[in-house]
């Protein structure tokens, strides 16, 4: 960082400290507001390019809100489908403050879940006390063990951990493949690649079951908050927390000042891909049932983008999961009553991400929604 | 890449890192070899290698190695580098015997499967190169953008808009209509980038994720809503392959090099291109000077903005080219997310080829290889599970970044914005 750039941060932390609350309330509710909405705009204007006519692009977006906030059911979902997206995104988040790229949470989730279904049917005779917890406890550390190859690698050799994780989760993609065909994994009597089912006593009871079957989210979510706290607390309040932190923020002054990094570097790892890894376990303990072929579905590569809005702070990661998880149940019901792919949630989601990762575009887009600063301010 | 990477500040901690990466090597070798003689040992008869087919105008005969003594050699040479490494390697000779290494590793795998059958070692070379072409110009692109310090995760969102748009617009106004709408089209994601990272000043990983979010939703979006129902807007011509007369008939090499189809030559060009530009050229080594120091290079007069713009955007051009060849150059419609995470073996690619375009071709060249042969050896039918054919390549990048990046260096200014005084 160069003396001009540490004077510009310089000014800006002084400009935040003379006038915090205009700063902090355009970085945290005007800048988001700005980008969902421009998103929508945005997203509405690609569907009339593809030629879906304006009734149907109203009807989408009111399916979009009912289908995530609309109901018990819709809210049931929305939180259904956050849970594993906080945990992953909580991972990520974690990597990130330590100064370490992950990519992996895709492979990390996969192996985690896969671990916590083997480790269900396997033990199927236990209490539900004990093989429910102990499942995700599995997936947990299965993860930690995927994620905590790239972090040895990176540690001892330098090996990239942007690179090793990417091949990791193509890797993970075909281990899953292969661990499906295999006799003791597949379920009895199927040909197609389908794990044996999780045992009802090692699965998430689902919270909702009593007002109605059909409401799926389970009692994950209590698992999230505190996965949630746990990760502040870590990140915030400890002393491996600050080291990872500063690691981050400065490798240099973190060695100087006597921190071992290869072993940060590996921790930081290994909790991500745990978290990951719970992510997974939770997927396939309280929703999926089952393992099938890239039962992940992209939740991983969705997670860097939560781990991105929620600025790597582990409540900003949940309410990025659960805005994330509304526009997943949203486009699901958008998709049945208006026919519209869902796939149009994937490039609202990439159009929320770049208007908050460059507040300055927003700034220049809409110069009138924010205080007049001097060139260059954030 | 350098996103983070640590500087090693005192010249022990860098002797005792390389030590250790000896030996590192050094125990992957001599497991290698293990590994060839327990696993590959057992092998009955002669491999038989086609190197010619019957049409051909020069015909060269079946190459015929004994598998059993071959394999033995080829362990004991793996296990003669192993230990040397272990004992007392170092310096240049430690990426050199892993390279010799993996390679002698592969040749007594290629001699293990074929054992008692004949395979075509031509066809599977001409596979090889065609595999490596998209490879081969992502990492092309990427090292373009890298020169000038800018990371470029986007490479991948990159070729799979190039190979979209080369499926619509190839569907609309034909083939080279479409190629040209590609390159344009990456071209224009690349200026994007460009103003996201140098104007806007957002993070470069975060920029490139972004594009590679957007451009994943925008193509299936468009191709689940308009593809489904109208096929023939995703029905592009495909470019044949086009032999260059008398160079064409070569055996081996000819097949490979000079019977392919335009994606072929113009990677070839393009990193030969590139390569004269970078090195040889005074702009070139104005670029370079933008990512090594921007600093100093605005005070030399560069304007350093500019350099980052153009650059990058000829670096999405490249990988727009790249992305025509998924529709194009192979099938001639798209398909979700058909590149599949070759953008970023390309980056992969970059890494081992040390940011120089002609290394990225070669490690291009080793990926494709490992794709092909997966391919071809489902004909063989080896008793290895193919899913472990399929992550051979995978595991071989891992172990190759892990022996090999800690002696290449990234441009020093790269992954870093910089402001104008």
């Amino acid at each position: 960082m160069s003396l001009n750039e540490s004077l510009d941060t310089a000014r800006d932390k002084l400009l935040a400290r003379a006038a915090p609350g205009r700063t902090e309330f355009e970085d945290l509710v005007v800048v988001p507001l700005f980008a969902v909405v421009v998103a929508l705009v945005l997203g509405a204007l690609t569907m009339l390019a593809t030629g879906v006519d304006m009734p149907t692009i109203g009807r989408s977006y009111v399916a979009l809100l009912e289908g995530s906030v609309g109901s018990v059911n819709a809210i049931s979902e929305t939180l259904t489908a956050a849970i594993p997206l906080v945990f992953a995104g909580l991972g990520l988040a974690l990597g990130f403050r330590t100064g370490l790229f992950n990519i992996g949470a895709e492979g990390q989730l996969l192996m985690g879940g896969l671990a916590a279904v083997i480790f269900g049917f396997t033990f199927s005779g236990l209490p539900f006390v004990l093989l429910m917890p102990l499942s995700l406890l599995a997936g947990a550390l299965m993860g930690a063990f995927y994620a905590g190859i790239a972090g040895y690698l990176r540690a001892a050799t330098g090996a990239h951990e942007v690179i090793s994780t990417i091949m990791l989760n193509l890797i993970s993609y075909r281990l899953l493949d292969y661990m499906l065909s295999l006799e003791w994994v597949q379920r009895e009597g199927r040909s197609d690649p389908v794990s044996r089912s999780v045992p009802e006593n090692a699965e998430l009871p689902r919270l909702l079951e009593w007002l109605d079957p059909n409401l799926r989210v389970h009692a994950g979510v209590f698992v999230m908050l505190l996965a949630v706290w746990v990760v502040y607390w870590l990140l915030f309040r400890s002393k491996l927390g600050f080291e990872f932190r500063a690691s981050g923020a400065n490798p240099d002054a973190a060695r100087y000042a006597g921190m071992r990094a290869s072993l940060i570097i590996v921790l930081a790892m290994c909790i991500a891909g745990a978290l990951a890894g719970l992510g997974g376990a939770n997927q396939v303990l309280g929703v999926l049932g089952r393992a099938t072929p890239g039962f992940s579905a992209g939740l991983g590569f969705d997670a860097i983008a939560v781990a991105l809005l929620g600025r790597s702070h582990p409540v900003g990661v949940l309410f990025a999961g659960l805005l994330f998880g509304a526009l997943e149940a949203g486009g699901r019901q958008m998709q049945v009553d208006a026919g519209v792919s869902i796939d149009l949630i994937g490039i609202i989601q990439a159009l929320i991400i770049v208007f908050i990762a460059a507040p300055l575009l927003v700034r220049a887009i809409f110069p009138w929604g924010f205080r007049r600063v001097e060139k260059g301010g954030s | 890449m350098a996103i983070a990477e640590p500087q090693t500040p005192h010249r022990a901690t860098v002797d005792l890192g390389s030590q250790r990466r000896t030996r590192i090597t050094g125990a992957i070798l001599l497991g290698l070899a293990l590994f060839v003689v327990l696993v590959f040992g057992d092998a009955p008869g002669d491999a038989t290698f086609r190197l010619s087919r019957p049409r051909d105008a020069w015909v060269l005969p079946n190459l015929v190695v004994p598998a059993q003594p071959f394999i033995y050699i080829a362990a004991a040479l793996v296990a003669f580098l192993g230990a040397r490494q272990f004992l007392r390697g170092g310096g240049r000779w430690t990426t050199l015997s892993l390279g010799i290494g993996l390679g002698l590793f592969v040749m007594a795998f290629l001699v293990w499967a074929t054992a008692d059958k004949a395979f075509s070692l031509t066809g599977m070379l001409q596979a090889t190169m065609v595999r490596a072409v998209p490879i081969a110009l992502g990492g092309l692109a990427a090292t373009m953008c890298e020169r000038v310090a800018v990371v470029n995760i986007a490479v991948e969102g990159i070729l799979l808009a190039g190979a979209f748009t080369g499926a619509l617009m190839g569907s609309v106004i034909g083939g080279w209509g479409g190629l040209i709408a590609a390159v344009a089209v990456g071209g224009l994601f690349g200026f994007t980038l460009a103003a996201l990272v140098v104007t806007y000043r957002m993070d470069q990983i975060i920029a490139g994720v972004v594009i590679n979010l957007f451009v994943l939703g925008l193509t299936s979006y468009v191709s689940s809503q308009v593809f489904a129902e109208m096929r023939h807007l995703n029905n592009a011509p495909v470019f044949r392959s086009w032999k260059i007369p008398i160079l064409g008939d070569i055996p081996v090499i000819g097949p490979m090099l000079f019977n392919q189809n335009i994606f072929v030559y113009g990677a070839l060009m393009m990193v030969a291109i590139s390569t004269y530009y970078l090195f040889h050229t005074a702009s070139g080594l104005r670029a370079r000077a933008v990512g090594e120091h921007p600093r100093a290079a605005d005070t030399l007069g560069i304007d350093v903005y500019w350099t980052r713009y153009v650059h990058v955007t000829i670096g999405g051009m490249i990988a727009g080219f790249g992305g025509a060849w998924f529709t194009l150059g192979t099938v001639g419609r798209f398909d979700e997310n058909m590149t599949g995470g070759r953008g970023f073996i390309g980056l992969a690619a970059m890494i081992f080829g040390r940011w120089h375009p002609v290394g990225a071709l070669m490690a291009a060249l080793v990926f494709g290889f490992t794709d092909s042969l997966q391919q071809k050896l489902a004909l063989l039918q080896t008793p290895i599970p193919s899913e472990f054919l399929a992550m051979a390549p995978y595991i071989a990048t891992i172990i190759v970044v892990a022996g090999l990046i800690g002696r290449a260096r990234p441009p020093a200014a790269d992954g870093k914005p910089y402001v104008k005084e």
